[in-house]
Formats: structure tokens, sequence, C-alpha cells
């Protein structure tokens, strides 16, 4: 055996290491969420728009849903908010919001100035429905489907990119084809 | 004469790098030392001196999941503190820390626990350090053993240089 070979060997198997920690972590900021193909937290939180309805999980089964976690706070959420038009205006799936420790009125007002790409707001002030979902940071998106099961999350900007080769090729056949 | 300077010198430079060593150590003591107390990042009181061991205990294993190297307890991030008003309403309502913990696993996942609970995921987390400590006992004995081949077989001392 050549001096070389052992530390060689060592080299190459460290590479191999670090060229899989590196293809597994593209982003340290992002923590897989353990959520994913479990079913959807339950929640009912009142409505932003109309205080007198309830915006509810159980209310929402049945059908695909993107649940998107925002704030009037938020500066990623204006960034991706006209994605969020986009898709609204797409009609492939119904866009539920998620107001996460935010003031009413300047959420309202942020919905007013920007347009409202939500089918339903709900308003979650003390936080606790976004730490059954397990956001730490917002913006962030969860794709559910009919039967209640997370199947893709999103963390930060809903970006086209992601729309498209994230989003869509989820949704079923007939709901893309509806365009 | 000559010796004597240099040592002189050496002894100079020692006693320079153990004053610098000292006030650097002065240093860190005094930013370590009140750091729980002056930060005052959580003013929670538990009712019980059981419950606010327990509470400090989880708060400080539980992993700040925006700042990330910060524990809950440290960080003054929105989100750390609604985990802590987590921990402490599971606490008053009787939940054993292990319910806290499953609760903050089922939600973020194994990222948010400083000790990584044992799982096939988290094997190699645990059995890395021995595997690589194993693997430089092996290659350090084989650089001894490679060396003691090479020890001349004539005891004499060596010649004096005669240049110094």
């Amino acid at each position: 055996m050549n001096r070389f070979t052992l530390p060689a060997a060592l080299f190459v198997l460290l590479v191999i290491v670090l060229a899989i920690g590196i293809k597994h972590s593209p982003d340290k900021g992002i923590i897989a969420s353990p959520l994913i193909g479990k079913p959807a937290p339950q929640f009912s939180l009142p409505s932003l728009t109309d205080a007198t309805r309830t915006v509810s999980s159980t209310s929402l089964r049945g059908r695909w849903y993107l649940l998107n976690v925002w704030g009037s706070w938020c500066g990623t959420c204006r960034e991706e908010h006209r994605m969020l038009l986009e898709a609204r205006q797409s009609g492939l799936v119904p866009l539920i919001g998620l107001d996460w420790k935010d003031d009413d009125a300047q959420a309202l007002s942020w919905l007013q100035q920007l347009g409202n790409p939500y089918e339903v707001v709900a308003v979650d002030r003390e936080g606790r429905t976004a730490i059954d979902w397990g956001v730490y940071a917002a913006p962030e998106s969860f794709l559910v489907n009919p039967q209640g099961i997370v199947v893709y999350k999103c963390m930060g900007e809903l970006t086209r990119q992601i729309w498209e080769k994230e989003i869509l090729p989820r949704l079923p056949k007939q709901q893309t084809a509806k365009s | 004469m000559r010796r004597s300077c240099a040592a002189g010198s050496l002894r100079r430079r020692f006693s320079s790098a153990a004053v610098l060593m000292g006030l650097l150590g002065l240093g860190g003591v005094a930013l370590l030392a009140p750091q729980r107390a002056a930060w005052g990042v959580d003013p929670t009181q538990m009712p019980s001196a059981e419950l606010q061991a327990r509470y400090s205990g989880l708060t400080h294993e539980l992993r700040c999941v925006q700042c990330q190297n910060e524990a809950i307890a440290d960080s003054p991030a929105g989100i750390a503190s609604d985990l802590r008003r987590e921990v402490r309403d599971m606490l008053l309502a009787g939940k054993s820390d292990d319910d806290v913990r499953n609760f903050m696993l089922a939600r973020y996942g194994d990222f948010v626990l400083f000790r990584p609970r044992f799982a096939m995921k988290t094997a190699w987390l645990w059995f890395a350090p021995g595997v690589l400590l194993l693997i430089g006992a092996f290659v350090s004995w084989r650089i001894v053993r490679a060396r003691i081949a090479l020890v001349p077989a004539d005891n004499e001392p060596l010649e004096e240089d005669p240049s110094r």
C-alpha cells in the first residue's frame, strides 16, 4: 500500500461527506417541516374582513387550499404579494391568509392598498395557530390537499418559480387544466 | 551572554503574553458571568421554585427557530417569546417536560432540540465523534509505528554543530 493511499482515501471520504452536506442543506435558514404528509393542524379563528365569521380547518376540508402566513409588518410579504394576486387570478387553488400577530387595522389597509389575494383571512393575533403550523418567520405557505394533509411547505417568498415548479405540479390535473 | 539575552527577551515575551491572556480572561469572565441576569430577555416568574427550574431548563434546551443559535430563553425574537409562553402554559397546565419537548418536536422537528434525541435520522450525530476519534487513533497509531521503525540502530549522540 502506497503511503498516500490512506490519506487520499480519507480525503475522498471527507469530500463525499461534505458534498452530501452541501447538497442537503442549500440554505441553512430553512428548517424542514415535520408537518409534510401529516394532517394540517386544527384551528378556528375570526375572519379579518368579517368579525362575525370564523375560519376553521374543518370548513376548509374537502378541497385544495394554500395557507399563506403573512403580516403587514413583514417586508418579504410585500414582495411576494404580486405573485399571490396572480395566483388568485389563475383560480387554480384558493389562498387562505393567516394574518400572524398583526394589527387588524393595518392588515386591512394593507389589503385595501395592495389588493386582496385571499378568499378569506384568519386572524391569529396571539400567534398560537402559527406555532401549531410550525411557523417561525413570515411569509410561509402550506399546500393542503382535500384530505387535509399538508403536501408542501414554502418557506419564505412564494416566487413564480416555486409556484410553477412546486405548487402547480402537486395540484390535480383537471384543476390545473381549468385555466 | 547571547544566551541570557535570548532568555531575557523570551521571558519578556512570556510575561506580556501572560498579561494579555489575563486581560482576555478577565474580559471573558466579565462578559459571561452576569449574562443571564443582565440580558433580561425573559422576566417570566413561575409560581414555584420547582416549576421555575423546569421552565428554565426547558427554555435553555429549546432552540430559537428564527435566530437558530440561541436558546429561546436568551432570544429577544418574537417567536422565541411565543414559544416561551407555550412552555410556561404547558407547565402550568401540569404537562411533563417530555410533553413540552414532543410538542415542539411535532411542530418544528429535531432542529428545536439543542440536545437531539436519538433516532435513525440523528444517529450519525451521536456516532460521528466516536468514529472520527477512532479514525484519528488509527492514523496516529500507524504514524507512531512507522516512526518507531525509523529509529536508528546506533545510539551514538549526535555531533555538536560547530557553527552554533
